[in-house]
């Protein structure tokens, strides 16, 4: 036993002549906030399709809780980039989606999600459709999604992205007092910094085509994180940007 | 929101857009209407609009019963040829190998002038009904089929993925986000396939029937009454946009999404 939930051990992916995944090795561990930073088209997103089964990686390993991945049940709740609902279903059958692909009931899947939907900030929009939706509310609702699955552990691929500064600002903070309220275990793909510092317990540097490891960077603030006007936050931040923009560039 | 409030709306707001047209319509009908009052020409050769409409009043037993045929060929023709397209699209589907055997005999069967089958169907199978259905069919199936397959394509990768990673399968996925995105682009070629199917059960009359507005169209111009058949066109035209419209009202029932959608941004 490794004591991890999720180890990644020297990765390896290419697309034809593309190579995507360099060596990728990583871990997270239980009731861990784990960040993967790095620049648009680093093949980050390669690495969430390899852990959700969408493709399969040319070489190396993967584990969780000592198994490996192929040998149980997947563990991964994702949340997509763009939050991918759908606009012909209403907000309550959008979040009951995985259940229902998992194969409850249409009605008992309801029951389930029902009771989150104060606590995700929706109560009152169960049956508007997502188009009636602000930005937030979307990614809310994306993310009761996912949660509702009761997946060992989240994956989130830029999550916040399409939003504005303020609700993503407001979301970070509600993400993090929702991570902290539930102890999940969650793996996050970010290319901004500040949302890298402000929700993570460790975070991964990666450079770019093929992607590789640059660094580990442990993040010790005290939660909650208000902002990140802490002399150790603004240490932490530089030294992040500093190996993203130092990276050589081949 | 109740069938008829909503149908209701729907003509109060289409007749609202439809004004500008409108207007431009009744220009050209006064236009026609004092040229055939004053310019001396026959009746046999342009009838007045006045004329026009008196005749089909006066006609309208008749014409409704010659209607009642092209409509039924029309929908009954239409149904088959949309249980077709959706059985062919979800095939192309499901077995893509499908779609490179089939799309080319596809394309081919949309190059036949229906002029030159019509005459033809008659003659091999009759006056009746079926053959009629069967043109109907053939000239509204790819319209459909082409909006279903590329409607499937359009399908958020995102959504895909999602589902992929919650474990759906291939029918899953189908069930959930394949048939639910193609919805617009089907309507679209719903609307497409409909006109065709009215003017292509009147092309298959024409090239033969016992009765229908085809056949009416025929017999009123080798009568030297193009008034009557300025009235079947009249007639023709209203039953096109009556199953228009019907399509119109079963998209919104079907997709109340969809008016959210393009309205915000």
């Amino acid at each position: 036993m490794t004591g991890y939930r999720l180890q990644l051990r020297n990765l390896r992916k290419r697309f034809g002549d593309l190579d995507v995944l360099g060596d990728i090795s990583l871990t997270v561990r239980r009731g861990e906030f784990v960040s993967l930073l790095g620049p648009s088209g680093a093949g980050k997103s390669t690495l969430f399709k390899i852990l959700t089964g969408a493709t399969e990686a040319d070489a190396g390993t993967i584990h969780f809780d000592g198994q490996p991945l192929a040998t149980r049940p997947s563990p991964f709740a994702f949340m997509p980039q763009h939050d991918a609902l759908m606009p012909w279903r209403r907000v309550l059958d959008n979040t009951t989606l995985g259940l229902e692909v998992q194969g409850l009931a249409r009605a008992a899947a309801r029951k389930r999600v029902q009771p989150l939907f104060a606590e995700f900030g929706l109560a009152g929009f169960e049956k508007h459709y997502p188009a009636q939706l602000s930005g937030g509310m979307r990614q809310r609702a994306a993310l009761l999604r996912t949660v509702v699955q009761q997946r060992e552990m989240l994956l989130f691929d830029e999550p916040f992205g399409a939003l504005d500064a303020l609700t993503r600002a407001s979301m970070q903070r509600w993400l993090q007092a929702m991570w902290q309220q539930h102890s999940w275990t969650a793996l996050l793909i970010t290319h901004d910094v500040r949302e890298a510092v402000f929700l993570s317990d460790r975070i991964y540097v990666l450079r770019g085509r093929p992607a590789r490891m640059l660094t580990e960077i442990a993040v010790p603030l005290p939660r909650p994180r208000i902002d990140l006007t802490s002399p150790e936050a603004s240490a932490i931040e530089a030294r992040l940007l500093d190996t993203l923009l130092n990276q050589s560039p081949d | 929101m109740s069938i008829v409030k909503l149908s209701m709306r729907l003509v109060t707001s289409a007749l609202l857009r439809a004004a500008p047209a409108a207007l431009a319509l009744g220009a050209v009908v006064l236009a026609w209407e004092a040229y055939a009052l004053f310019s001396g020409i026959s009746p046999t050769t342009l009838p007045a609009p006045s004329r026009v409409v008196t005749q089909a009043w006066e006609h309208r037993l008749a014409l409704l019963d010659n209607m009642l045929p092209t409509l039924a060929a029309t929908t009954i023709g239409f149904v088959y040829s949309l249980l077709a397209a959706f059985a062919f699209s979800v095939l192309v589907d499901f077995i893509p190998p499908i779609r490179r055997g089939l799309f080319p005999v596809l394309i081919v069967s949309q190059t036949l002038p229906l002029v030159a089958i019509a005459p033809l169907v008659v003659l091999w199978f009759g006056f009746g009904l079926g053959p009629k259905i069967g043109l109907v069919a053939l000239v509204a199936f790819f319209p459909m089929l082409v909006a279903l397959v590329q409607g499937y394509a359009a399908t958020d990768r995102d959504i895909e993925a999602l589902l992929a990673s919650m474990g759906a399968g291939r029918l899953r996925v189908f069930l959930l986000a394949r048939l639910p995105s193609s919805l617009p682009y089907f309507f679209a070629g719903i609307r497409i396939s409909i006109t065709y199917a009215v003017v292509g059960a009147i092309f298959a009359e024409y090239a033969g029937a016992a009765k229908g507005l085809g056949i009416y169209i025929l017999n009123a111009k080798n009568n030297f009454r193009p008034d009557l058949v300025l009235a079947a066109v009249l007639v023709s035209s209203a039953l096109t946009l009556m199953l228009f419209g019907i399509v119109v009202l079963v998209q919104r029932l079907v997709m109340p999404w969809d008016r959210l959608e393009r309205r915000s941004p």
